[in-house]
């Protein structure tokens, strides 16, 4: 049994990063996770000697990541909203050179600079791929701060193993708010190089570079080939999600990360007044968790989607179930985090009560 | 050709004895023709600084960052571990590999669209971060890749693509000193500009391209040698032209010679 502790979700993020042997961590302050710095500033360096930088801009964040995973080593950013989406070029970049790098997004409310409360809006972006060109992050939606230390360790193996960007995305509650967590024991740091990466030509050998940019179509596309293989192995390998009380369900709520925490009493409320609720929760949102929902949809009367946004994942769900059940979805914006009890309203009201 | 006596009187295989060898390619540079256009300074530039990373023994330990510009393949000419970076970003994709290896010596190499225009930010940054590395910034006054538009460091009056009717400075802003900018910064170890129009000036560039490695293998920080170049194809001149034009133009506004030298130097 690791050490326990009571801890907030960024402190717990940036702990995970420590113990996970972590070397470098390139960042810039936003709200709602300025603590993952802050954290690392006081604790990482003495600790394990991990290099921690206050960058610039997420736009130079995101490029030291690029270079220092280039050398082969293990690294982290982290940001919010509109951070993140100033990293979004460097993410096309760092996907087409295919570096291994974690980053988390913890989203909050906007368009624009938005509101620091919590929200679920950059599911596209994160999801379908907010930079140019065909790539994919293979992203992990937390639901606890125990995921939020779990999915740190996790993303390494997989960033690695795919040699590519993995999202963590969560949101500004899962981020400020504090749950007992089971901490891993420190992992010593990377000693081994990869062949790939620039760490200086060895004697007798060829350089090494790293490069996005192959200017003949054919080999362009072959790159293009190559990242959509990985893609498909993980669709095919990765997909993680989590089920409840599936066995006798008529209904299905589901959501990710904050959404589905919030669904999850709901159901239950809605199962002590008899409803038969079950509940899905993907856990990597790409790849999603389409089988699942696809198997499920004709066993079921409907599916309520819950998100806290404008109804982005949901897009998802519709696709996955292909018409064989009723998909119906209810969000709030802007930082409002909906009540278990105005779900189960929606629920009576929409789809036990049929109304249209 | 080969045994039949030349005008010099010397047969070819005379001429090719190891002690009348005056120029090779350094094997710092691979065996690949440049894609520059004829008489274009980044050739030179890659030329002198491999031949500077040859001479110091350095092949093993360099670790190089290519930008987006005429140089973007940089990486197919120098025998050296590279990245590609995005435009402009070079110097913080640098900062990410010196922090992650410090004992390696570390070169950006950009335009000045790259490094003094949508590079500005991590330019500055690094520099006043005093990263240990190496910024090799070809000032051309132009947008050589792209094909000619205005850069920040194109001359007043200067024509281009997008100032058809010469730069004008009330509406386009003024000739961007980068260099005397740096240069002001606590962590700038050395700042120099130099050019690779004639010999004279080649040779003075790759003095200070060695100073620079050597300033930086002393962790004394940033150094920025910036190299007054050319660009026959987009200025539309011979490459002749375009070497009298860097000598009657581009000197005289970026003035040659050191902007700051380390502390050290002084003495
Ligand atoms: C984000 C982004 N914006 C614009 C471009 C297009 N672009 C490519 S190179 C370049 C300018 C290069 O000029 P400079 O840095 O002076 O290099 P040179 O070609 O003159 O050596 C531009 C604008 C790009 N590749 N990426
Ligand atoms: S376009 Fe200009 S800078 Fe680019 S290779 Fe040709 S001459 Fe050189
Ligand atoms: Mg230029």
């Amino acid at each position: 049994m690791g050490e326990i502790k009571l801890m907030k979700g960024n402190e717990a993020l940036s702990e995970a990063m420590i113990r996970a042997g972590c070397d470098a961590y390139f960042g810039y302050p936003i709200t709602p996770q300025s603590e993952v710095l802050e954290y690392l500033a006081r604790e990482a360096t003495n600790r394990t000697g991990m290099v921690i930088l206050q960058a610039e801009s997420e736009v130079a964040a995101i490029n030291m990541i690029y270079g220092a995973a280039g050398c082969g080593k293990r690294v982290m950013t982290t940001s919010s909203s509109p951070g993140i989406s100033l990293m979004q070029e460097g993410l096309s970049y760092i996907a087409s050179a295919e570096l291994p790098c974690v980053l988390a997004n913890v989203n909050r409310g906007g368009p624009g600079l938005g509101t620091i409360q919590p929200a679920q809006g950059d599911y596209n972006q994160a999801v379908k791929g907010g930079g140019h060109g065909d790539y994919q992050l293979l992203v992990l939606a937390p639901c606890s701060v125990q995921e939020m230390v779990d999915f740190v360790k996790l993303g390494f193996e997989l960033a690695e193993k795919y040699r590519g960007p993995v999202m963590i995305l969560t949101d500004g509650a899962i981020g400020q708010m504090m749950e007992k967590v089971e901490l891993f024991d420190q992992m010593p740091r990377k000693t081994d190089v990869p062949d790939w990466a620039t760490t200086g030509r060895k004697k007798g050998q060829d350089r090494t570079y790293i490069t996005s940019l192959f200017i003949e179509p054919e080999v362009m596309e072959k790159v293009n080939l190559k990242l959509q293989a990985k893609y498909k192995q993980m669709r095919e390998t990765e997909v993680r999600y989590q089920t409840l009380n599936l066995d006798d369900a008529e209904y299905i709520f589901t959501g990710y990360g904050l959404g589905a925490r919030i669904c999850m009493k709901a159901m239950e409320i809605g199962r002590e007044k008899g409803y038969k609720i079950g509940m899905i929760r993907p856990i990597t949102l790409f790849p999603f968790p389409v089988d699942l929902y696809a198997s499920i949809a004709p066993k079921v009367k409907a599916i309520l989607d819950v998100e806290l946004n404008a109804g982005q994942m949901v897009q998802d769900v519709i696709l996955s179930t292909m018409g064989k059940t009723r998909v119906e979805f209810y969000g709030r914006m802007g930082g409002i985090i909906p009540e278990p009890e105005e779900i189960l309203e929606y629920f009576e009201k929409q789809i036990i009560g049929g109304a249209k | 050709m080969s045994g039949a006596p030349v005008e010099h009187g010397y047969t070819h295989e005379q001429i090719c004895i190891p002690e009348n060898l005056i120029y090779q390619r350094p094997g710092t540079l691979l065996e690949q023709e440049f894609h520059y256009c004829p008489g274009c300074g980044h050739s030179t530039a890659h030329k002198i600084f491999m031949e500077v990373v040859e001479e110091m023994g350095l092949e093993g330990e360099v670790i190089g960052v290519a930008p987006v510009g005429c140089s973007v393949f940089a990486y197919h000419y120098l025998n050296v571990d590279m990245q590609q970076a995005a435009h402009g970003r070079a110097c913080a994709v640098a900062t990410g590999i010196k922090r992650m290896l410090p004992d390696k010596i570390v070169f950006t190499y950009q335009g000045d669209g790259d490094l003094a225009a949508i590079g500005t930010a991590e330019t500055i940054h690094a520099a006043n971060r005093g990263e240990n590395f190496l910024a090799i910034f070809i000032n051309n006054g132009i947008y050589g890749m792209t094909s000619g538009q205005m850069a920040p460091t194109t001359l007043p009056g200067m024509v281009t693509t997008t100032s058809p009717f010469g730069r004008d400075t009330k509406t386009q802003g003024h000739p961007l000193k980068i260099g005397e900018l740096l240069a002001l910064l606590p962590g700038v170890a050395y700042v120099t500009r130099q050019a690779v129009d004639i010999p004279k000036n080649i040779r003075k560039a790759k003095k200070a391209l060695q100073k620079a490695l050597e300033y930086q293998k002393k962790g004394l920080g940033f150094c920025l040698v910036e190299i007054v170049s050319n660009c026959p194809s987009n200025w539309k001149m011979t490459p002749l032209e375009s070497n009298k034009f860097v000598e009657e133009k581009m000197i005289p506004f970026y003035p040659l010679g050191d902007i700051k030298v380390p502390q050290e130097e002084k003495k």
